[in-house]
């Protein structure tokens, strides 16, 4: 398998030649070797997991884990920081996902992007972003992954700002930056715990590590969950993610979506056998904080007007959903307790595709009405056929409809909910619903209701507007085509048996649908629909005015996010930078440096006080002199 | 008739005395080399006055104050002459506006 | 002839070379082969002291040689290095080198200016291969001497007051520095000034240590940005030329942390070892104080000096750990710290050079008007902030990591405190990479400006080039180092 290297390998090469000669090339030339690279990389990474799963489990009954390379990078003391590739069930799983979706990405982008100022910078950024989050998912050791994860941070933030002259953009990627960087402290204060006590940075420590490190390994774990909530978004760590919608769509497709922000989720899943083994109520916590975040994201979701921010909140609630399944396992066994493990990553696979495709469609649209706002859409379903249909089976997927992909995951979620208790797996289940009205709302937005075109050109013809509006149109072959094939596989991943590939303790598990859990799921989400389709379909109606009128205070909360943001920029910019930063510049201005000057001046002073003595006039010299003199004589007289 | 030393002694000192009185408080060049010419004088009699009274066969005492004179009139004449050169600069030999060479 | 003499003999060689030259073209023809020459020198002296390394030689110096100079206080001329001093030789290369082309187009006198740039490398490369307390001393002195004229001449701003501040507090430094050295001497039974003499001996008295430990420490410390005597170094960078600045906060800030390592640290062990958490607590507050002032300053260079501060306390605080892969982190923080703040102060010098403002209020939108000095910028600030791939990341996490093998829970809480300066890093970083880079340019007269000449270009590619080396293949730099740190590391165990 030493052929996966190229898989790093690959998007590396692509990044520099495209960092570094990319300015000299045309559009097409940079676009299309980005694309070929990520082609490539694609095709070795089904090989891979061909290969992998192909060779059949072992005596155990699990696949076996292989490290096609692994070198040492830097060693510290007893520890070893090392680089390598490590193939598992969930790192080959994730390694398809990302290169699936990152290649569809880079198929779109040339249509999306055409023309765009900076095109060969953005493949550039594509790329070292696909490197980075390859390289993350194959690490080998957490050091590794922390590496990593640091590289996907600055490709985000690069990513996010890369509309750099728009202030938007730029103060998204910086809060984007910051707001990880401080999850991130906590993540690696976690990985120095656990490094020392464990004696290694690798996933599986030695047994007499383990029994000397267990009682602060729950620590050390739930710092590292920080980390992960950080990256992906948890309560109350999640304010970066709806601002960094400001980057170009595609990259929200990529980043802010399918990959990079399930990364926490990845890590969990990665230290999930420690968890379950030490730290079991360090993965309740998980799960909590995740029935939280999933609860928030939907509420605040069902009122955003501009689309990118609603499928925003809708992919903090779904990652939500994916920790909580982790969270909600109580042993590794698959039949017992450790469900929820399974679950998560089927969900994390199917929302990655359907996401994905949700924001690779919102970007059809939004390209095709130059507008983020559900104001300037409408009856697009006319103008926009392809994007529609692809647009509708996306949100049937992610509402848990049967039989799209999203069924098959959010079930088993569900399923394992109900597991741990009963409240739970409730609760789950009202999200779940929560998530087809908000996902509807959108969708009968957008595609039905008044055309804002249609209004615009009869207001235009009337001579009431002097702008002639512009028509929307279908998106080029270049956009459409990732939009198929990727609701193609939303309509079929759920049939993958995916428990066959990944579960708990990497037996094989065969997924079974809970005729119950089902039933009620599938009938609360057409429920929700159904509300949906009565309040939004004919645009907003009269009973939608009321609702609004009647909640206007939880609605303005909830589209102001529950003013999370405001606390975060109270914190930051009135506590630490007005009452922390600014008195310590002066403390060092006025106080310390102050001193120094005063020392200074002091002296200056002193001398200046001695320095009349020294005039210049001999006459006052020869004073001095005579009346020392005498003074001497007198004391040598008297003492001597 | 012997004249104790004391009287010699009490004379140079009042000498010396009036000399460095002359050199604290006069701002006259001129006067100013007269207090030192009377500094000096001074010494030159206790050169001679211990010479006679303590080793009266000795001399060095009074080759001392010859040399005494001698330098003092070497020095008068250096003294004149920066003086003079000093009044042709500045028109003055008033020792406050001899500041040039201060700062 | 031993080698290590031609890192004094060749700037020896620069300074005659330059006082005879006649025109610009010569001058540059000057600086340019010699600091090649150093670069060569020190690049040829790392290989050949890897090959002996590996060859088998474990000497904890080599190229030792010595020569009496003053017999009756036993002042020698003794020279010598280990794994840190061959690093830190590659590191000052590196930046004269560059330096060189940093000030390419300075104005005037040039010639003058090459002159004290050249004795401040002087002094530099003859403190890194000296052995002898007073050699080391008197080569310190020569490089701050320098200082004073060249900020106080070439600077920028409150030129002179910089540079009698800088000046005055280097040498109140100096000022305990010689007595801590002279308590090494007299305490150690006054029968040699070697360093390696001195430590083999091991025979100061406890509590003679206590006395000067804190005195040499804090000698060092002035120079190295210990709280509270950094106040310098902002005035000092800010106002300094661009090369000057580098040199400065590249080099010359390292001599502190090399002098608390190899005097005050490896002489004298055990006050190092009693004494230490008093120091940490004054690095940990350098650390998270100089970021924090760091947020809120609106000067380009000031950010970055309080930004050095930070990094250079980070320092301290990791040889204070005193533990080998701490140790070995202090050394790689110095060397990374030398290349990213050189490359800042180079780009920094070269933004002013053109905008005639260091006020971050004050431009907007560089990205547009001169795309390789802003990509520039992006790229040191990145490594700053301690990105992956570049050399600050390594040097950050070996700390990190050695300082948390010290199992009490005071080291633990300092530790975890300067770990969030990598936070808050990134917040100041990325604060003045959105403001004066990013954004449309607003103001008309920067527009006209032009991108990076060619001599620019050279400097900020090569920086960058090492920076990223460092960040991309440690190992072989922290092999480098580790063999002179477990030496001295091994003495200070209690």
């Amino acid at each position: 398998m030493e052929f996966t290297i190229l898989i790093l390998a690959l998007p590396l090469l692509s990044f520099l030649v495209l960092a570094l000669a990319g300015k000299q090339m045309p559009h097409k030339v940079a676009g299309a070797a980005g694309t070929a690279s990520l082609a490539v990389v694609a095709l070795l990474s089904y090989t891979a997991a061909a290969l992998y799963f192909g060779a059949g489990r072992g005596a155990d009954g699990t696949f076996a884990t292989l490290v096609p390379c692994n070198i040492s990078w830097l060693p510290l003391g007893a520890l070893s920081i090392d680089m390598g590739i490590m193939l598992d069930p969930i790192s080959v799983m994730m390694l398809i996902v990302i290169s699936t979706v990152s290649l569809m990405v880079h198929i779109y982008s040339l249509g999306y992007m055409k023309g765009e100022k900076g095109f060969q910078r953005y493949y550039a950024f594509l790329s070292l972003f696909t490197f980075s989050m390859l390289g993350l998912v194959v690490a080998t050791n957490i050091f590794q992954m922390y590496i990593f994860w640091e590289l996907v941070g600055v490709s985000s933030y690069l990513l996010i700002g890369f509309y750099y002259t728009k202030p938007a953009a730029i103060a998204a990627s910086k809060k984007a930056f910051i707001v990880t960087r401080f999850a991130d402290l906590f993540f690696l204060i976690g990985i120095l715990i656990y490094g020392y006590y464990t004696q290694t940075f690798t996933f599986t420590p030695t047994e007499t590590a383990l029994a000397g490190a267990a009682t602060l390994l729950p620590l050390a774990l739930g710092l590292m969950f920080v980390g992960g909530a950080g990256k992906s978004a948890m309560f109350p760590l999640h304010i970066w993610l709806p601002d960094a919608m400001e980057g170009p769509t595609p990259v929200s497709a990529l980043i802010h979506a399918a990959t990079m922000v399930v990364a926490g989720v990845y890590l969990v899943a990665r230290m999930f056998p420690l968890f379950i083994a030490f730290a079991p109520e360090v993965l309740h916590i998980v799960a909590y904080v995740g029935a939280f975040t999933a609860l928030y994201a939907a509420v605040v979701a069902c009122v955003q007007t501009d689309i990118k921010r609603v499928l925003a909140f809708s992919t903090i609630s779904q990652i939500a959903f994916m920790m909580v399944a982790l969270g909600v396992c109580t042993s590794a066994d698959p039949h017992t307790g450790g469900l929820g493990y399974m679950a998560s990553m089927f969900h994390l696979f199917t929302h990655a595709m359907f996401k994905g495709l949700l924001f690779l469609g919102a970007g059809a649209i939004i390209h095709a009405v130059h507008s983020n706002e559900k104001i300037h859409m409408g009856g697009l379903r006319r103008y926009m056929p392809i994007t529609h249909i692809t647009f509708l089976i996306a949100c049937l997927a992610i509402a848990g409809i049967p039989p799209f992909s999203g069924f098959f995951s959010k079930d088993e979620i569900l399923v394992a909910c109900y597991h741990f208790s009963r409240p739970m797996g409730l609760f789950m289940s009202f999200v779940a619903a929560l998530t087809a009205f908000y996902m509807f709302r959108l969708y009968y937005l957008i595609f039905w209701g008044k055309s804002y075109y249609e209004e615009q050109l009869a207001l235009y013809n009337a001579g009431k507007c002097s702008k002639a509006p512009h028509k929307p149109h279908e998106a080029p072959a270049t956009m459409t085509a990732p939009l198929i094939i990727l609701a193609v596989i939303s309509c079929v991943a759920g049939f993958i048996p995916f428990g066959q590939f990944v579960s708990s303790d990497g037996t094989a598990y065969s997924i079974h649908i809970n005729k119950a859990v089902a039933t009620t799921s599938v009938a609360l989400a057409l429920i929700a629909i159904f509300i949906a389709t009565i309040m939004y379909k004919g645009g907003y109606s009269r009973l939608t005015r009321g609702i609004n009128r009647n909640l206007r205070g939880l609605m303005s909360a909830a589209y102001n996010r529950f003013y999370i943001d405001d606390i975060w920029l109270f914190i930051t910019k009135d506590i630490i930078f007005n009452c922390i930063s600014r008195p310590i510049a002066w403390f060092d201005k006025k106080i310390i440096d102050g001193s120094l000057d005063k020392l200074a001046s002091g002296t200056q002073r002193l001398a200046s006080l001695i320095r009349p003595v020294q005039s210049g006039n001999v006459q006052s010299y020869s004073v001095w002199f005579l009346s020392g003199a005498i003074i001497l004589i007198l004391i040598l007289i008297y003492f001597a | 008739m012997i004249i104790p030393a004391q009287y010699f002694l009490i004379l140079s000192a009042v000498l010396f005395f009036i000399g460095v009185f002359g050199f604290f408080t006069r701002r006259n060049l001129v006067s100013l080399l007269i207090s030192t010419e009377l500094m000096l004088n001074a010494v030159d009699i206790n050169f001679a006055v211990f010479n006679a009274y303590c080793h009266p066969q000795l001399l060095e005492g009074y080759v001392f104050a010859l040399f005494g004179i001698g330098i003092a009139a070497a020095e008068t004449a250096v003294a004149i002459a920066i003086i003079i050169n000093v009044y042709r600069n500045i028109h003055s030999i008033h020792i406050k506006k001899l500041r040039e060479l201060k700062h | 002839m031993n080698i290590l003499n031609l890192f004094v003999i060749i700037p020896l060689a620069m300074l005659l070379a330059l006082w005879a030259s006649r025109n610009l073209r010569q001058i540059r023809a000057v600086m340019v082969t010699g600091s090649s020459l150093l670069l060569a020198l020190s690049a040829y002296l790392t290989i050949d002291f890897i090959i002996q390394r590996s060859g088998g030689n474990t000497a904890a110096m080599l190229y030792c040689d010595s020569w009496s100079w003053y017999a009756p206080l036993n002042i020698c001329y003794s020279i010598g290095v280990d794994g840190i001093s061959v690093a830190m030789l590659l590191l000052s290369s590196v930046i004269v080198f560059t330096g060189t082309f940093a000030s390419w187009r300075l104005k005037p006198l040039t010639k003058e200016f090459f002159l004290w740039y050249t004795l401040l490398a002087t002094g530099v490369y003859g403190f890194f291969i000296s052995t002898d307390l007073f050699a080391m001393f008197m080569f310190y002195e020569t490089a701050l001497i320098p200082m004073y004229l060249l900020i106080g001449v070439w600077g920028s701003g409150r030129k002179e007051y910089s540079a009698m501040k800088l000046t005055l507090m280097l040498m109140g430094g100096s000022a305990f520095l010689l007595m801590g050295i002279l308590g090494i001497y007299f305490g150690s039974g006054a029968t040699t000034m070697n360093i390696n003499e001195i430590a083999a001996l091991g025979n100061i008295a406890r509590e003679v240590q206590y006395i000067f430990f804190p005195l040499t420490f804090i000698g060092f410390g002035v120079l190295g940005a210990l709280f509270p005597f950094h106040t310098w170094s902002p005035d000092g960078h800010a106002c300094a030329p661009t090369a000057v600045s580098m040199l400065h906060a590249g080099v010359l800030m390292k001599l502190g942390g090399y002098g608390c390592f190899r005097i005050a640290m490896y002489l004298l062990p055990q006050a190092a070892h009693d004494l230490a958490w008093i120091f940490i607590i004054l690095t940990t507050v350098s650390v998270v104080y100089g970021a924090l002032s760091a947020i809120s300053q609106t000067d380009l260079k000031y950010i970055n000096a309080y930004s050095s501060v930070s990094h250079c306390g980070l320092v301290l605080f990791a040889l204070l750990m005193t533990t080998r892969t701490a140790c070995t982190g202090a050394i790689l923080q110095m060397l990374s710290h030398g290349l990213m703040t050189a490359l800042f102060f180079a780009i920094i010098g070269m933004i002013y050079g053109r905008t005639h403002t260091r006020d971050v209020r004050q431009m907007r939108g560089l990205m547009k008007i001169m795309p390789f000095l802003a990509v520039g910028y992006v790229i040191a600030g990145l490594a700053n902030l301690g990105l992956p791939g570049f050399s600050g990341f390594v040097a950050e996490m070996t700390i990190f990591v050695g300082a948390f093998e010290v199992n009490d829970l005071f080291h633990r809480t300092v530790t975890i405190i300067a770990c969030t300066s990598i936070v808050i890093t990134a917040v100041y970083i990325l604060r003045v990479v959105g403001r004066i880079l990013y954004g449309e340019p607003t103001n008309e007269e920067h527009k006209q400006l032009s991108d990076a000449t060619w001599d620019e270009r050279f400097t900020v590619i090569c920086l960058v080039i090492c920076v990223a080396a460092i960040g991309i293949a440690p190992m072989w730099v922290s092999n480098l180092i580790e063999g002179g740190v477990a030496n001295i590391i091994s003495n200070i165990q209690p």
